[in-house]
Parts: structure tokens; sequence; C-alpha cells
């Protein structure tokens, strides 16, 4: 039963990935790509975690971790730089 | 027992998956910037809440490992989550809209986006000095 | 005691730290607990320096009270977005912009407040004012902007006020 709820949930996250990818090509605005990389970077780590979870390691979580992270800080830094132009002042 | 603890994760990922998905169908289907912010905010935060659940559960119950990692990951994206949204609001606010597009600020003059250096020598011009 | 607080700047901070020390490490041992709670007297001692005005708790156990109501919201805004996300037609949902004015006077507080708003149903926290009087709220389906603001009032600025006042 595991294994059928985690390919579900691995389709249900590849397929949210790739509209991710579709809204970052179409997006009309700076903002909203911002957004969708952000989402992508979430979406991401879920699959990690599922990874994780169906190869029964728990090797990934520092992955997904570190992703975590780089993904908040290159968010906020890319929006501080359409904000102020710049990243430290 | 196990079966149960067997439908729980699975209860949880098949959750997860379907939030996880709501949450990005709602950034192509709604159609204003600023109601685009809500969907992937809320809907991927309990997504990714819900498959770290599902993976604490797993290796508490059949792992032979004991985890306590997720937590922390679900932690920090709940901390973090309305941190970028914020960020991102404000910037379709700087992009996008004027003082003169927002609703008034209330008992003050504007938004924090839209204030200028201007601004601020105004208001420390106007701030009692005994008060700094 | 004045020596305690002076080696404890931040007893809270040290108790943090030493936790998500553990939980980094993934496992419990004598030795991890001992150099995760080295870690927690360090970082504070030295870096005491950069937070001269701490905000001071009143009621510190209210805060399990309004971690728990804001978790509990967070399930219930999930359903609630994912539902007008699905089922609801653009031209129907009406989005709109509500002011809240503000009697919180901190920062942390503010700060705490704009979070919650933007983890629960339906709401996102944008701005706040020049001179932080007033917070700008973003709701995703508001045909009734007054309740809302009267709800995030009642619900969340109440408890924070009580809390951190």
């Amino acid at each position: 039963m595991i294994g059928i709820a985690t390919y579900f949930a691995f389709g249900c996250f590849a397929l949210a990935l790739l509209m991710n990818l579709w809204k970052i090509v179409t997006a009309p605005d700076v903002a909203d790509r911002i957004l969708a990389l952000d989402t992508m970077f979430i979406n991401a780590i879920a699959l990690m975690v599922l990874y994780g979870l169906a190869l029964g390691s728990a090797i990934f979580f520092e992955a997904a971790m570190i992703i975590a992270m780089l993904g908040f800080v290159s968010t906020v830094a890319y929006a501080r730089f359409i904000l102020r132009g710049n990243i430290i002042e | 027992m196990d079966s149960l603890f067997e439908f729980l994760v699975s209860a949880f990922l098949v959750i997860a998956g379907i939030f996880g998905i709501v949450g990005s169908f709602g950034l192509l289907k709604l159609d204003d910037p600023m109601s685009r912010l809500h969907a992937p905010t809320k809907a991927t935060t309990l997504g990714v809440g819900g498959v770290l659940l599902a993976s604490m559960l797993n290796a508490a119950a059949f792992g032979e490992y004991f985890s306590m990692h997720e937590l922390m990951i679900t932690l920090f994206l709940f901390l973090t989550a309305p941190i970028t949204a914020h960020f991102i609001a404000k910037v379709h606010i700087h992009r996008q809209e004027t003082r003169e597009t927002m609703p008034a600020a209330g008992e003050d003059d504007h938004w924090a986006t839209h204030d200028t250096p201007e601004d601020e020598e105004r208001r420390n011009a106007a701030a009692d000095p005994a008060d700094l | 005691m004045n020596l305690f607080r002076r080696l404890f700047p931040h007893p809270l901070l040290t108790l943090l730290l030493t936790v998500t020390w553990l939980l980094l490490v993934n496992g419990w041992s004598l030795n991890s607990l001992l150099f995760g709670l080295g870690l927690g007297i360090m970082i504070p001692f030295l870096t005491q320096a950069y937070w001269p005005n701490r905000p001071r708790l009143s009621r510190p156990l209210k805060v399990i009270e309004y971690v728990l109501v804001v978790l509990a919201d967070i399930v219930q805004a999930n359903i609630i977005v994912a539902r007008i996300v699905l089922f609801k037609p653009n031209a129907e949902r009406r989005p709109n912009w509500i002011t809240i004015p503000l009697d919180l006077k901190t920062p942390e507080a503010i700060t705490a407040l704009a979070g919650t708003i933007t983890m629960t149903p339906g709401t996102l926290s944008a701005d706040v004012s020049d001179e932080g009087h007033t917070l700008l709220v973003h709701c995703l389906d508001a045909p009734n902007p007054e309740a809302v603001r009267a709800e995030i009032k009642e619900r969340y600025e109440h408890r924070l006020r009580e809390i951190f006042e």
C-alpha cells in the first residue's frame, strides 16, 4: 500500500514541478517568476524526501535541508535585488 | 498495528500529493498576481509537511533508524514561507502599483514599499529630537 | 543571579540552540548533548552585544495555546484555499485588499502577527505602513472585508497582545 501511495505522490509532485516550469516560461512579470521558482524549490524538497522514503535511507535529509535553506536564501536575495538594486547594503 | 501505520503513512502521502499539485495548479489557474501568491505558500507547505510526517512515521514504524530530522525541515519551512511570501508581495507592489492605486494606509501616509529617502528625512525632521 | 544573567543572557535561546543541535545530529547521546549545550551557551554569550533590546514575554505559557490555534488554522486554511482554487471560477472570486489598524507596538509582535496572517485561511500580509501603524492584507476571497478584519483582530492580535504586553 505504501508503495502505491509513494508512486502517487511522486507523480503529483513531478506534475507540480512541470506546472511550475511552464509558469516560469509563460509568466507575465518577474514577481510571478520568483514565486514559481520558490514553489519549484519546495516541490523539489518533497521529491527528495519521497525518494529517501522509497529507498529507506536517511541520507537524503541533509540534501533536502540544504535545498530548503538555499531556496529560502535565493528567493529572498532575488526579491531583494529587484526591490533595492543590491543585496547586501 | 502494522497495517494501521501502513494506512496512516499512505494517507499522509496521498494527502500531501494532492495538496502539492493543488498549490502548483493554483499558480496556473488564478488570474491576478496577488491571488497567485496564496496557493503555493499555503498548499505546498502542507504538501511538504505531509510528506515529511509520512517519512517520520515510516521511519519510526518500519525503518531500522529513528529520525527526527524531518521536524527540522518542517519547522524551517513553516518559518520561512511567510517571509518569502512577504518579499514576493513587496516585489509585486514595487513594480505594479503606485501610491495612488493602493488602499489608504490608515492613520499613516503610505505603505513601506513606496517609502523614499525624502520621506525618511521628513519623518526624522518632524520627530521630536528628545525621542531619538 | 546577576552572574547567571551575565553568563546566560538568553536562557530560551540556549535551550533552543541545544534542541536544534540534537535534532541536527539526529540522535541522542551525552556527547552531542554536551556539545549542543556548549554551543547554546557560547553563541548567546558572544552575540549578546548585537541585540540590546530584547522583547520581554509577559506570559510565555500562552505561546503554546497560540501555536496550537495557529496549527489548527493552517490545516483549515489549506482545505479552504484548495477548494477555492479547484472549484471556484475566477469570475466569482472577490480578491480584496484590507487594512488592519495595529494595536501592537513592538516589531517582534507585528512580525509574528504578519507571519500568522500569511499562514491562515485565505489571507496574506503584504505590507506595513511607513510608520508601522497599519498592516496591509490581501484576501483571496473576501466578499465581506469587515468580518475578516474583525476575525484577525479578535483571534490573533488579541492573543499576541496577551503574550507580548
